[in-house]
């Protein structure tokens, strides 16, 4: 394995990170802790418990989840997406590395700043709510694959898109869309029951479910589907990934 | 010398149908300066966007230093080198991190020492922590230029290296380049410019429509399809050839201030001495003589406008 090749590219998105540090990480970090104060303290202080949990608290999990999601595909993408623009993906293709290389690379990199930014605002949503965190692996480890698995998903939108509005597309009219939908500020159980079995075709639901039951034991749906859903998106997208490298899918003609 | 690139029947077919390269067969011995000269359109940048992985292959084969360039790519890749004939560069990071990055790239660990004497003899050591953005055009030619040379390629492409470039730069170029040639580095080179190939190749492969019409030594190609012209300043104009010249198929030029002769310089016998006293035998006198070979550059227009 070209492990230097690994660390070139891991180092050189963690650069791009550093130089754009308001938008990388402050933006998010500030936007997400403005749900916070609007929904956790000012509308969730008149709004009763969840399950045994202030509603302030209770929409800590989903917050950090729909922000991780976000921010994974939209590094992820951008990532692969602006070399492709500007040229510079040639020297990628050109090198000695493999898809897996490649894809440590530049998906590591986009993950640990989702890692970064999904702890940065655990840290923050401290100051504004009192949260349990009853299993923290667990948590870590939801935090990690889903990290992983949606900068792998943004890193296939980047290949796909020919276009700057094709990256913001899905982002925008599918991933947000099923994030509010998926239970980041309530629980399905408070749909009527018709909504409850449609939020189930919703896979974001599973995900935010078993990030939160690390949090309170409380979810929507078994922690062991969560996380079997978790891994199985992850898995689809690796092979996506593998494909895209083997045919060459919109990376060389 | 032994090949180091061995290109064998390789074609390549793109999705909407144009073939740029038919069946291409090509050996490149380790060591030399190839220039591969074509028009637009030939084939060249496909050809070497192939070798170095960019571009994937529809048929046939490729091997550098013996590595199929696809079954074994990651050794074939990690002595290959490549200036693209476009500019792309990552914009906002510094001249010596973009560099590092590409030797970490291709595997190798971090050689300061070696860094900064490719950055000097590029003349980019002041800029070195200069963000590339803040570059002229021939000083980021000259990062991409440091960028494929970071990781010690034994064989370097140089696409259009020197287009769009000062005189200055381009003879840094071919400075880089014969101290490459020195280090046992083998140098495809593409260019419009034809006294470029001229000046730096040891052999020239011309490549028209996606076929590889010739391949040979340069001094070699230069003397068997070069010719060699002589023109007479005649003291009086004349307005037809003499009478009794006709076998030497003399031109008249200049308003008939001038006749010119043309002759091979493959031939053992000119024909000038027996030109000459034929001249002399027809009255035709003139002041001076000069004579002019013909370029590379003209033995390439000849050989892409023959009729296939």
């Amino acid at each position: 394995m070209n492990l230097q090749a690994v660390k070139a590219i891991y180092r050189a998105e963690m650069a791009r990170m550093f130089r754009t540090v308001v938008q990388s990480i402050i933006a998010p970090v500030l936007s997400t802790s403005l749900y916070f104060v609007i929904f956790g303290s000012a509308i969730g202080s008149r709004i009763a418990e969840i399950d045994g949990v202030s509603y302030g608290a209770f929409i800590v999990p989903g917050l950090i989840m729909m922000s991780i999601m976000t921010e994974s595909i939209s590094n992820s993408s951008f990532a692969i997406y602006f070399p492709r623009f500007t040229g510079t993906f040639y020297e990628v293709l050109s090198a000695p590395v493999s898809y897996i290389e490649v894809m440590l690379g530049f998906v590591g990199a986009a993950a640990t700043k989702s890692i970064i930014i999904g702890s940065i605002i655990f840290i923050t949503a401290n100051f504004f709510v009192s949260i349990e965190l009853a299993h923290p692996f667990v948590a870590l480890l939801f935090l990690v694959l889903i990290s992983f698995a949606f900068c792998l998903f943004g890193f296939i939108l980047g290949v796909w898109a020919d276009g700057w509005e094709k990256l913001t597309i899905v982002p925008v009219l599918v991933i947000m869309p099923l994030t509010f939908l998926g239970g980041t500020f309530y629980s399905i159980s408070m749909l009527p029951a018709i909504w409850q079995k449609i939020s189930l075709l919703n896979p974001l639901v599973y995900l935010i479910s078993g990030f939160r039951w690390s949090f309170y034991e409380n979810a929507d749906v078994s922690i062991a589907l969560s996380l079997a859903i978790t891994v199985g998106f992850l898995l689809i997208c690796l092979l996506l990934v593998r494909w895209i490298f083997k045919t060459g899918y919109r990376i060389r003609t | 010398m032994s090949a180091i690139l061995s290109i064998q029947d390789l074609t390549k077919t793109y999705a909407g149908g144009f073939t740029a390269l038919k069946k291409i067969n090509l050996e490149i011995q380790r060591g030399e300066i190839f220039a591969l000269l074509g028009p637009n359109g030939a084939g060249k940048t496909t050809l070497i966007n192939i070798i170095c992985g960019i571009v994937n292959p529809t048929s046939g084969a490729a091997f550098v230093n013996g590595h199929n360039i696809v079954s074994e790519f990651r050794a074939s890749r990690a002595i290959v080198g490549l200036v693209p004939q476009e500019l792309p560069v990552d914009a906002f990071a510094s001249v010596l991190k973009t560099v590092n990055y590409s030797r970490g790239l291709f595997g190798k660990s971090a050689n300061p020492d070696y860094i900064e004497k490719l950055l000097r003899s590029l003349s980019l050591w002041d800029k070195k922590d200069a963000r590339i953005i803040e570059l002229s055009g021939g000083m980021k030619r000259r990062v991409l230029i440091a960028k494929a040379l970071s990781h010690e390629p034994e064989l370097l492409f140089l696409d259009e290296p020197t287009a769009g470039v000062d005189v200055e730069l381009r003879q840094d170029m071919w400075n880089v380049v014969s101290s490459l040639k020195k280090d046992g580095v083998t140098v495809i080179l593409t260019t419009h410019y034809i006294e470029e190939a001229e000046e730096m190749a040891d052999r020239v492969g011309v490549i028209n429509g996606g076929e590889i019409i010739l391949v040979q030594e340069k001094a070699r190609l230069m003397q068997e399809l070069g010719r060699k012209q002589m023109t007479l300043n005649l003291i009086e104009n004349l307005s037809e050839i003499p009478p009794g010249l006709e076998e030497y198929e003399l031109e008249l030029a200049n308003h008939g201030a001038e006749l010119v002769y043309t002759y091979s310089t493959n031939e053992n016998r000119t024909g000038i001495t027996a030109l000459l006293g034929a001249l002399q035998k027809a009255g035709v006198h003139f002041s001076d003589l000069t004579t002019s070979q013909s370029s590379l550059e003209e033995i390439f227009v000849d050989l892409v406008k023959r009729p296939a």
